[in-house]
């Protein structure tokens, strides 16, 4: 490989680059063992891919980052309250609230899509200024509306000797649903790696029958890295190293599922008018697409998503603060999609999945290694904050001085 | 098959308020007829389009009068969907294709062919998957058709502008039903060899009995191609005739004609000067390039006599105003500049009025004023910032001399007749005529040796017009001042100017005397340079 293509690929991931580079240095600096680390990763996995993946759609469809999803997260806290006050337990409780949810997100989206229509090309800035309008109303929602106007009857959702919701919303009491999905069935690493192994090759043949042009020589060697994966996971010392982890094999298949309905969503006509619209809305709407529908639909999409998100979040979680947990939903799961190497025009399943990994892994890591460094978990802590607004500051900054070149680049032509 | 013609356009008549753009305007296409459209700019080619696509613009401004009949049946055409429905189709000049797509999903986009799945059975066909297979092999037959052998599944993005091109009319040969196809100055962007298989592809279409009307500039292209010409002129229906009957200096000159010979061209006039080979050169421009959007300049040279007024005309998006633009620094631009016998450097515009040039902006709103600035701030701000002129030095910072500024700006009102409340006035509220003024007024503040005006008539009342034209003409006359202007109104050029060179496709094609004939232009303007005199005089 030459060195320009070394330079254009080193340029072209600079973010993700500078994150393994920072994770690796802190995972040196932290002084906790690698098992703890995955322990502790594969925890904040299970709790937050399925938001980050919700921001794929929009991306898609040129509407950048929605950082507006925050909305779609109080559309789930609205959810989770109304189950916990009508004391509905474990999975017939998560399944309600994600029942509810969905109106309610598609509400919102519909409104907030309505909105980003007025300001195309203001989407992100305007997305991440309705967050927080929004919850000026959530706040008004929870302290005034519920327990003023709607009765709520559960003295545990209320603020003890006044009105209001309560600060701290618990679901781990016996009428809530913490852990619901979670708890359904979990396996040791190891044999979870077997499942999805298992899984992934059903797919993988299904697939294979079905397609026009059947590429053996490609399904084998998927299958056999499949195989070498599971093989691998058994090994004692890899087992050893996994040995904490305990795999919520529910929720990590519905994270599955849903890059699963990313890619084959693309492949409908629906998909197909997210990618025209999202490339150029003026093409695509001499072509009969109705673009602002288009667009409406897409924010929709990544609402509810963001929603069903929200609740694997606080079941996993077991308890959430009521007036803070959806605040910085937007703004980490942008700051995580953007770290997988995504850009606001672009954006993968890989991508994202990869993000949320560095992402979550600074996030164990910094506070430890800036503590063994400087004598202080804050300034770790500090680090981390800091880093992710970074992250978003230089994604935005990347991605308009290389679509600056771009225009240079066929000028010259 | 019914009816003679497949198309026929009836007396359309458009008015934009007041403003007739389209009078009385007919049009007749027989199935299979490659049928050209001509005109300059403004001519009402485009609005003539709009109404056969039922765009929005026409129904929002009170639509238009006349009939248009479809297959020998009286219809109208409501919105661009209808249209399409309706078997009509076009190619557009600014590719509609998506560049991220294959040429199959171009080609299918929004009529993509699908077949259900467990999605669809519940959410409805939207969610149906993409038959490609079916897609690929409906693309293979329509890039077939219009002889392209590249593989259906490439993608838009890198191909070169010529297959784009082709890519477009594919998409619009498969959809089912076309009947009528625009080709909107198809050939603008095409090599000549692309341009001539483009000619051909379009023959092959008329023959499958599709009618095509055929816009474009190229007088030859129109010969070789067309069956039929119509040509259109402000707005006016000039003749419908089939191509054997006349030849390309005759439409050059249909195409030009003087309006009645009354109104604007009696305007001003002054008298045209020949210059003697000995007379000093002022600007000497040789292989300039400008890469300014819309207005690409790709090899203009040309010399410009100390005290002439020279014109540079052509029709729009040919590059004319992207000289001017280029040479003053506003967009990038390559090549060689004499200015006085002083070589200019280019993309830097203090340094270009420093040397003694200056330019009245084509782009008043945009580039000319601060239109939330006070007349006599636009008036002296260039001069204030590259000259330093109205400034004093006032405890060691350099202070805007405001007593200075005000009496030259209220000299400037004066002189050139700026119609204003005080020189206090923000520029945004004032008319059109009267902001040409004050960009004018700033231009003459520089105390240039040579002035640019770009497009100065460009929208302002007929009397603005004519003040500003006087303006120049003074300007060039008594304190003999070089100017160059930039026009797409060959009469307004025509009136003031002492030669004229016609910009076509980039390059200089001709620099023409004012005397020059109409049939000379016209050709000069759709990239053929005359043979002066002779031949187009005796048949006109």
């Amino acid at each position: 490989m030459d060195k320009s293509k070394v330079r254009n690929f080193a340029r072209n991931n600079i973010v993700t680059i500078m994150f393994i580079v920072l994770c690796a240095v802190c995972m040196v600096f932290s002084g906790y063992t690698p098992s703890y680390v995955i322990y502790e990763l594969f925890g904040r996995l299970s709790r937050n891919m399925f938001i980050v993946l919700s921001l794929i759609i929009p991306i898609v469809a040129g509407m950048g980052i929605n950082f507006a999803i925050t909305a779609g997260a109080m559309a789930a806290q609205i959810a989770c309250l109304l189950v916990l006050e009508w004391k509905i337990p474990g999975i017939g409780g998560f399944a309600l609230a994600a029942l509810m949810t969905v109106p309610l997100a598609t509400l919102f989206g519909w409104l907030i899509g309505k909105l980003f229509n007025k300001m195309k090309g203001q989407e992100m800035i305007g997305g991440l200024v309705i967050g927080y309008f929004a919850n000026g109303l959530y706040q008004l929602l929870f302290l005034f509306v519920f327990d003023n106007i709607i009765p709520i009857n559960n003295p545990d959702l209320t603020i003890k000797g006044s009105t209001g919701i309560a600060n701290t919303m618990d679901l781990s009491k016996e009428y809530g649903f913490a852990s619901a999905l979670d708890g359904l069935w979990r396996l040791p690493f190891h044999r979870a790696v077997l499942v999805f192994a298992a899984v992934i090759a059903v797919i993988l043949v299904v697939g294979y029958m079905r397609s026009h042009q059947k590429n053996a020589k490609k399904l084998g060697i998927q299958i056999a890295a499949l195989a070498v994966v599971a093989v691998i996971a058994q090994l004692p010392p890899v087992k050893e190293l996994f040995s904490m982890v305990n795999i919520p094999m529910i929720t990590f298949g519905l994270v599955a599922l849903l890059c699963l309905f990313n890619i084959v969503i693309m492949r409908t006509k629906l998909g197909q008018q997210f990618r025209a619209v999202g490339q150029n809305g003026t093409v695509a709407n001499a072509s009969g697409i109705n673009v602002d529908h288009v667009r409406v639909i897409a924010t929709i999409f990544s609402m509810v998503l963001a929603g069903w998100g929200q609740l694997i979040f606080v079941q996993n979680m077991g308890a959430f603060q009521t007036y803070g947990a959806h605040g910085q939903v937007g703004l980490y799961a942008g700051a995580a999609i953007l770290v997988g190497g995504a850009s606001v025009v672009r954006a993968t399943n890989a991508q994202a999945l990869l993000g949320c990994v560095l992402f979550h892994l600074l996030f164990i890591l910094a506070p430890a290694a800036g503590k063994n460094l400087f004598g202080d978990a804050a300034i770790g802590e500090y680090f981390r904050v800091f880093l992710c607004y970074g992250v978003i500051a230089v994604a935005l900054v990347m991605h308009a001085w290389s679509a600056k070149a771009g225009t240079k680049k066929r000028a010259a032509k | 098959m019914a009816a003679e013609y497949i198309l026929e356009m009836k007396d359309i008549t458009k008015k934009y308020g007041e403003n007739t753009v389209l009078s009385n305007v007919s049009l007749k296409i027989r199935p299979g007829e490659i049928h050209a459209l001509l005109g300059e700019n403004g001519a009402g080619k485009s609005t003539l389009m709009n109404v056969l696509f039922g765009m929005p613009v026409i129904h929002e401004t009170g639509g238009y009068s006349g009939e248009v009949f479809i297959d020998g049946e009286k219809t109208v055409i409501a919105s661009p969907h209808d249209a399409m429905l309706k078997g009509i189709g076009m190619v557009h000049q600014e590719f509609m294709l998506l560049p991220g797509f294959t040429i199959t999903e171009n080609i299918k986009l929004n009529r993509e062919i699908t077949k259900p799945n467990i999605m669809s059975r519940i959410f409805g066909s939207k969610m149906e998957s993409l038959d490609m297979g079916k897609m690929a092999s409906d693309a293979r037959t329509a890039l077939d058709s219009v002889g392209m052998d590249i593989s259906e599944y490439t993608m838009v993005q890198g191909l070169p502008v010529g297959y784009m091109q082709f890519v477009e009319i594919a998409r619009e040969i498969d959809k089912k039903g076309v009947k009528i196809l625009v080709f909107d100055e198809p050939t603008a962007v095409l090599t000549e060899s692309e341009a001539a298989q483009l000619l051909k592809v379009m023959k092959g279409i008329a023959a499958k009995g599709i009618a095509i009307i055929f816009i474009t500039h190229r007088l030859d292209e129109v010969i070789s191609a067309a069956d039929n010409i119509t040509i259109l002129r402000d707005g006016q229906f000039i003749t419908s005739c089939p191509t054997s009957e006349t030849n390309a200096v005759k439409l050059a000159e249909m195409m030009i004609g003087r309006s009645g010979g009354s109104g604007e061209f009696s305007l001003v006039t002054a008298k045209p000067r020949e210059f003697s080979d000995d007379t000093p050169i002022a600007l000497k421009v040789s292989h300039l390039v400008v890469d300014m959007p819309g207005e690409m300049v790709k090899d203009v040279s040309f010399e410009v006599h100390q005290g002439e007024i020279f014109g540079i005309g052509g029709l729009a998006g040919q590059g004319k105003i992207g000289v001017p633009n280029g040479i003053m620094g506003v967009y990038d631009a390559e090549g060689d500049v004499e200015f006085m016998g002083q070589k200019v450097k280019l993309n830097d515009a203090r340094g270009v009025l420093e040397s003694g040039m200056a330019m009245v902006s084509e782009d008043r709103r945009g580039v000319g004023l601060l239109l939330g600035e006070s007349i006599e701030d636009n008036i002296v701000f260039n001069a204030m910032q590259v000259n330093g002129d109205y400034t004093k030095k006032f405890l060691c910072a350099t202070q805007k001399d405001t007593k200075a500024i005000r009496k030259h700006a209220e000299d400037m009102i004066k002189e050139l007749d700026i119609r204003c409340f005080s020189p206090l006035q923000h520029t945004g509220t004032l008319s059109g005529g009267n902001q040409q003024k004050v960009c004018i007024a700033r231009a003459l503040t520089m105390n240039p040796k040579l002035l640019f005006v770009s497009e100065p008539t460009r929208g302002i009342d007929i009397g603005a017009k004519k003040l500003v034209l006087e303006t120049l003409v003074k300007l060039n006359r008594e304190l003999g001042m070089t100017v160059v202007m930039v026009s797409s109104e060959l009469m307004e050029l025509r009136s003031i100017c002492d030669n004229i060179a016609i910009v076509s496709e980039g390059t200089v094609v001709d620099v023409l005397p004012v005397d020059a004939s109409d049939a000379d232009f016209g050709l000069a303007m759709s990239g053929i340079k005359p043979e002066r005199g002779g031949e187009a005089h005796g048949q006109a």
